[in-house]
Order: structure tokens, then C-alpha cells, then sequence
């Protein structure tokens, strides 16, 4: 009873959210209770929509994501290097190849396997019409970052992060603002070298994370870690240009998937 | 009986205020408040019952027990305070821009002036002839106005149906200002990479057009807010300025000069200036200037004739009959001796209002003004260091108990 109550507290708070199954286990219930009621054309619609949007999760690269990028482009953007030994998070252990010369070298081979994750993931949520925020606090990069937003037609906050804008929302925007359904950091760190406020909100309001971590970053609350380089530009135009690409991708492929089914449905 | 009853109410009026209480803090407008969960966490149960005896527990449709609430009338009145500024919808506002043009087209119907070249002026005019109203103070007198000059600017809904928003920048809380700095940087990283063209080329100079800056000033905070619709702090003010320095300091900066002198605002050219009257020429080829003067409530106007013998005419009469005192007729060729052209000129002049010596005042400012345009750029100085060019600025001062 609680826990109903609590839950029942929690969507409201959230607001309107997407009713999928990767997210919520309350998606079951609504759905049957809606197709009951429905007329049989209704009922059509609602089949090919949940084909449309449960059949890419069966498979494991639907949107083809492993072609975008290989071993050789990320070891030339210089996405292995990491900090200095003495700079290191005992967190990220796991992810270093080992050091040389007293630098930090990120393993590729775990790098690509966790980008494909994390891209893939954005991927999905892209399709499923999901609002990407895009959040980064190194001043060299945020006009970048900003244009990569513009161009993919997500959301970019590359600035001050005011205290509530994830916790506190409907006051700090207004009520019945919909929040980020995943918020893509490309770089953990604020400007004094500490974990960005927003990866703990996030993980607040249960909302999931990409996170490309360097060697001197916290991975654990980052749903989806990327080790990986966030100080040199050519890594960070790779990142933004390997996001865009899948954002864009994922969304002309729900465009076309919705057309097929216009197609299908007038036929 | 009595006695019991007087009690009975008491603790009923104690029972009253302490739920009224928690209904201010659940804040809802509602008699019956299910007893549910989180409800029961702030009513605690220790409730001095008379005659030992639990209120009567009803139970609503789900099963759940029911408490009903007594609360006064003051309380379902609105807190007007707390509600904020006054929200209206688009639709409102259209209505009203709707119902605003059609009551102009009215007005000019029933003034019998063309509707479509009907201006503000006009109505503002034809307002103040239909409803003439004595009151002093000119805001509270009847007025017909634009809609958008009434209703203060307010921010539409930000986002569309599915909940997205419309800016890129709306999860930043400033979305207007982030924006404006994200152009302001993409211009600026536009004129470095034309810079790096021309040193390509081999054409690159620091001596190009530079933007006249003389004359302008930078918005003020306030301005800028009211172009964006948002509260900007003065440390992001201080930012946005020194951006905009940034831009202008890069030698191809006049390339966006237009953004930039968005930005800037015009210095008033000194109010009050006078401009020296234009030298006219009448078809028998004399030169004739026309100038006005004013001193406390006379207004004058001069026609000063070259070529002329000295007459002097006011009103149609001559100024021996207009002014018998001396001392007026002394004011009115004080000018003409100061740039010694006495018998130069006819004087003809037009006067009202105000006594004499009033009259006399304003005719010499207007003699004095209509000979700027006969008289060298040194003398004009002169005259003005005499003091022949300011009007005079006393006026009658009201009476006091």
C-alpha cells in the first residue's frame, strides 16, 4: 500500500513519461486496460506502434551503430590517453590498459565495447522520441557541444548548473515540465575538479546516464560509463560527432518506421 | 444542557481550528479528506474526546475511512497575494487584440474619418472629444489603447504537445540569454576563421573599418532584460558586455556590425539645441528669416526683412503705439544695437498673451533668433554669451496659504 502510494507519488512528480518497457514495470497494466476499451481499428494502431517500438529491442544492433566507429579512430582521436598516475580515481582501475611514462593509457578494447553500449542506448532512446540533454562544464568545448544539440534537435546545458533544475523542476521551470529522459555528459567534471552535481541528481530522479569518464573521474553513478579522453579536441569532436550520428540515425529510422506503417495502415 | 451544549461547541470549534490548520497545510479546498497513508502521518490520534467517545468514523466507496472537516468561509476565499502576476492566455489576448481593432474602426466611423488611416494620435484625440473628463491626473482619464501596450509581456508555454521543448537552451533556466552568448561566440569564432582566410591569402591588415562607437552607449541590464523576457544577474550582464568588447577588439569586427550596434544606444543629441533659422528669400529677392519666442505665457513671432529702414510693426500698429513704456521699446532693439544692424532690418511681428513687459521679452528672443541667420558664427557666440539666445526661464510662482 505504501509502496503504491509512493510510486503514485513519484509519476506525478515526474510528470508525463514514456510508457516503455525498458523503463517503467507499471507499462503492462495501462497498455491491456487501453487496448480493452479500444475499437479493433484502434487496436491495429496500437499493435503496429508496439511492434514499431518493441521490435528494435530484440535485436542487438538494430540501428548498425558498429560501423560508425573502430579501434583505429578512437586510438587516432587520442581517446586513450589519460591523466597523469598521480591523478588517477581508484575507480578506474578496472579500465586502464596501464601507464606509460607516468600517463595513464585507457584499454580500447573496453572503451569500444562500453561506446557501442552507451551509443546504442541513445540510440533507442532517440527513437523512442526521448529527450538527450547534453552537459558538459569545459568551457572549451561548450559552444561545440551547444552547435552538436542544434544540429541533432536535442538539448544542450554546457552552463552554470543551478541547484534544482533536475530535483526542484517544476519550480524552477513550471509545473508539467517533462524532464531529460537521458543526459549525456562529455565530461564529468565541473571547473574545480569535482563530480558534476548533475550525475547525482540524475541518478535522484532515476533518470539514466552516459558519462565519458577520464581516468581522474568517479564512474559509479554513471549508467552507462565511457572510459575515455574528455581534454583533447579531436576526442571530444569525435564524441559529439559519433552522438549526432546516432541521434540522427535513430530518428530517421523512426520516421521511416512510421511512414511504413502510415503505408501499411492506409493499405 | 446549556452548559453541555456551550461545551460541546468548544471543543468542536478547538476540533475546527486544528483541522482547519491541517487543511492549510494539505492545501486542498475540499470537505472530505481521505484518511490515506500520508495524511495519517500528521494527524495524531491524541484527541481529547468528550464523554469519552471516538468521532464517528464514516467510510467512502473505497473502503477508507472518511473525516469530515468543518473549516470557515475565510478559508475558501483565494490568497489573491500568493497567486502571483496575473496570467493570461494567448486566446485572451487575441480577443482583446480582435475587439481593440474593431473598436478603432468604430471610432473613426463615428468621428467620420477614414478607418484605415486611422493613427493613435487619432484615436487618442477622438477619445479625449467623446469622454472629456476634469480630472488632474492624465492616468486615470479614459484612454483606448493596443492591447500589447496594456497587457505586460509574458512568456508563452515553452514546450509543444509530446512535452519537448522548443529551445535548445530551455534546460539551462536562461534560455534567451545562453543563446544570445552562443551567437555572440559563433560570430566571433566566424571572424577568426575569416581572419586565417586572409592571412592565407596573404591580404590580412589590422587597419580595417573600424565601428564609429562615439555617441552610443551599451544597453543598461534593464534594456536587455526587457529584449530577452528574462532576468539576467549583473554578473551575466558583466559577461555579455565583455563578449561584446571581445568582438570589437578583432580588427575584421565590422563585418557584424549591425549585431553590434544592436547593442548600443544613441546618446540623446543635446535637447534644447537651437537650430538657426534658414534664410528665406522673397520673390522680390530679400532676404527674410522667421523666428518665435516665448516669456512667461507671451508667445511672439518675428519676420526680420534685410534691406529694410528700421520700421518696426506689432500687431499691425507701430511699436511707438504698441509699447508707450521705454524700457520695452529698449528691450526690443537691445538686439539689434548688440550687432550693430539698427537701421538695417523691417521688423514685423505678431504677439499674445502675458502683459507688456512680457510681451517685450519675447519679442527680443525672437528678434535675437531671427538674426542668428544674418549673423556670423563669432557674433553668435557673442550674442550667446550676452545672453540674447536663453529664454527666460521664471515663470509666476503659485500662491501659498
Amino acid at each position: 500500500m505504501a509502496a503504491g502510494v509512493l510510486t503514485g507519488v513519484r509519476q506525478v512528480l515526474r510528470g508525463p513519461r514514456l510508457v516503455s518497457a525498458v523503463f517503467s514495470c507499471h507499462g503492462q497494466t495501462f497498455s491491456s486496460a487501453a487496448a480493452a476499451v479500444k475499437s479493433p481499428a484502434a487496436a491495429t494502431d496500437t499493435a503496429a506502434t508496439e511492434k514499431i517500438l518493441n521490435f528494435p529491442l530484440t535485436q542487438p544492433d538494430y540501428f548498425r551503430l558498429s560501423e560508425l566507429f573502430t579501434m583505429k579512430d578512437l586510438f587516432e582521436a587520442r581517446v586513450h590517453l589519460g591523466h597523469k598516475k598521480g591523478c588517477r580515481h581508484r575507480l578506474m582501475g578496472p579500465y586502464l590498459f596501464g601507464s606509460r611514462l607516468d600517463i595513464d593509457i585507457i584499454d580500447l578494447e573496453q572503451t569500444a565495447e562500453h561506446l557501442q553500449r552507451a551509443l546504442n542506448f541513445t540510440a533507442h532512446v532517440a527513437y523512442r522520441g526521448g529527450i538527450i540533454l547534453l552537459v558538459s562544464r569545459r568551457r572549451q568545448f561548450g559552444h561545440l557541444i551547444e552547435t552538436t544539440a542544434q544540429e541533432c534537435g536535442e538539448y544542450a546545458h554546457t552552463r552554470y548548473w543551478k541547484g534544482g533544475l533536475l530535483t526542484n523542476a517544476s519550480i524552477q521551470y513550471s509545473p508539467g515540465v517533462r524532464l531529460p529522459d537521458l543526459i549525456v555528459f562529455f565530461s564529468t567534471l565541473n571547473n574545480v575538479f569535482q563530480q558534476h552535481v548533475g550525475i547525482r541528481d540524475a541518478a535522484k530522479i532515476n533518470i539514466p546516464t552516459v558519462g565519458i569518464v577520464d581516468s581522474n573521474c568517479n564512474p559509479s553513478l554513471i549508467t552507462y560509463p565511457v572510459p575515455g579522453n574528455d581534454d583533447t579536441p579531436v576526442a571530444m569532436e569525435m564524441y559529439c560527432r559519433l552522438f549526432k550520428m546516432t541521434i540522427n540515425r535513430a530518428k530517421d529510422k523512426r520516421r521511416q518506421m512510421e511512414l511504413l506503417k502510415g503505408i501499411s495502415a492506409s493499405v | 444542557m446549556f452548559l453541555v451544549w456551550c461545551i460541546l461547541l468548544l471543543n468542536n470549534q478547538a476540533k475546527n481550528s486544528y483541522e482547519a490548520i491541517l487543511h492549510d497545510i494539505s492545501g486542498q479546498a475540499s470537505k472530505e479528506i481521505q484518511c490515506d497513508q500520508n495524511f495519517c502521518l500528521f494527524a495524531t490520534p491524541t484527541r481529547f474526546y468528550f464523554m469519552d467517545r471516538p468521532p464517528f468514523r464514516r467510510a467512502n466507496k473505497l473502503g477508507l475511512p472518511v473525516r469530515q472537516i468543518y473549516v470557515s468561509s475565510s478559508l475558501w476565499k483565494k490568497n489573491l497575494a500568493a497567486a502571483g502576476p496575473q496570467k493570461f492566455t494567448q486566446e485572451f489576448i487575441d480577443k482583446q487584440v480582435e475587439e481593440f481593432e474593431v473598436g478603432k474602426r468604430h471610432l473613426a466611423n463615428m468621428m467620420e474619418e477614414d478607418p484605415e488611416t486611422f493613427t493613435q494620435e487619432d484615436i487618442d484625440r477622438s477619445i479625449a472629444y467623446l469622454f472629456p473628463s476634469g480630472l488632474f491626473e492624465k492616468r486615470a482619464r479614459p484612454f483606448m489603447k493596443h492591447p500589447e501596450e496594456i497587457f505586460p509581456k509574458q512568456t508563452a508555454i515553452q514546450w509543444d504537445a509530446k512535452g519537448r521543448p522548443f529551445h535548445f537552451l530551455f534546460y539551462t533556466g536562461k534560455q534567451s540569454y545562453y543563446s544570445l552568448l552562443h551567437d555572440v561566440y559563433e560570430k566571433i569564432l566566424a571572424i577568426e576563421r575569416h581572419q586565417d582566410k586572409m592571412r592565407n591569402k596573404g591580404l590580412f591588415t589590422s587597419d580595417t573599418k573600424q565601428i564609429l562607437l562615439t555617441g552610443s552607449r551599451w544597453l543598461l541590464k534593464e534594456e536587455i532584460e526587457e529584449n530577452l523576457v528574462e532576468n539576467i544577474s549583473d554578473q551575466d550582464y558583466m559577461r555579455l558586455i565583455q563578449l561584446m568588447e571581445k568582438l570589437l577588439s578583432m580588427p575584421y569586427c565590422s563585418l557584424e556590425k549591425e549585431f553590434i550596434l544592436k547593442f548600443r544606444k544613441q546618446l540623446e543629441v543635446q535637447s534644447s539645441k537651437y537650430e538657426i533659422p534658414a534664410l528665406q528669400y522673397d520673390p522680390q529677392g530679400v532676404a527674410f528669416s522667421v523666428a518665435d519666442g516665448r516669456r512667461k505665457t507671451a508667445k511672439a513671432s518675428i519676420t526680420l526683412r534685410d534691406s529694410g529702414s528700421g520700421n518696426i510693426t506689432i500687431n499691425g500698429r507701430n511699436y511707438l503705439h504698441y509699447f508707450p513704456v521705454l524700457q520695452n521699446r529698449v528691450q526690443l532693439m537691445f538686439p539689434l544695437l548688440f550687432v550693430g544692424m539698427m537701421g538695417r532690418f523691417d521688423i514685423e511681428g505678431s504677439v499674445e498673451g502675458s502683459g507688456h513687459s512680457a510681451q517685450a521679452g519675447a519679442l527680443r528672443l525672437a528678434i535675437s533668433r531671427a538674426l542668428l541667420s544674418f549673423v556670423s558664427e563669432g557674433e553668435v557666440e557673442k550674442m550667446r554669451q550676452a545672453g540674447l539666445l536663453t529664454a527666460d526661464p521664471r515663470i509666476r510662482e503659485r500662491k501659498k496659504p
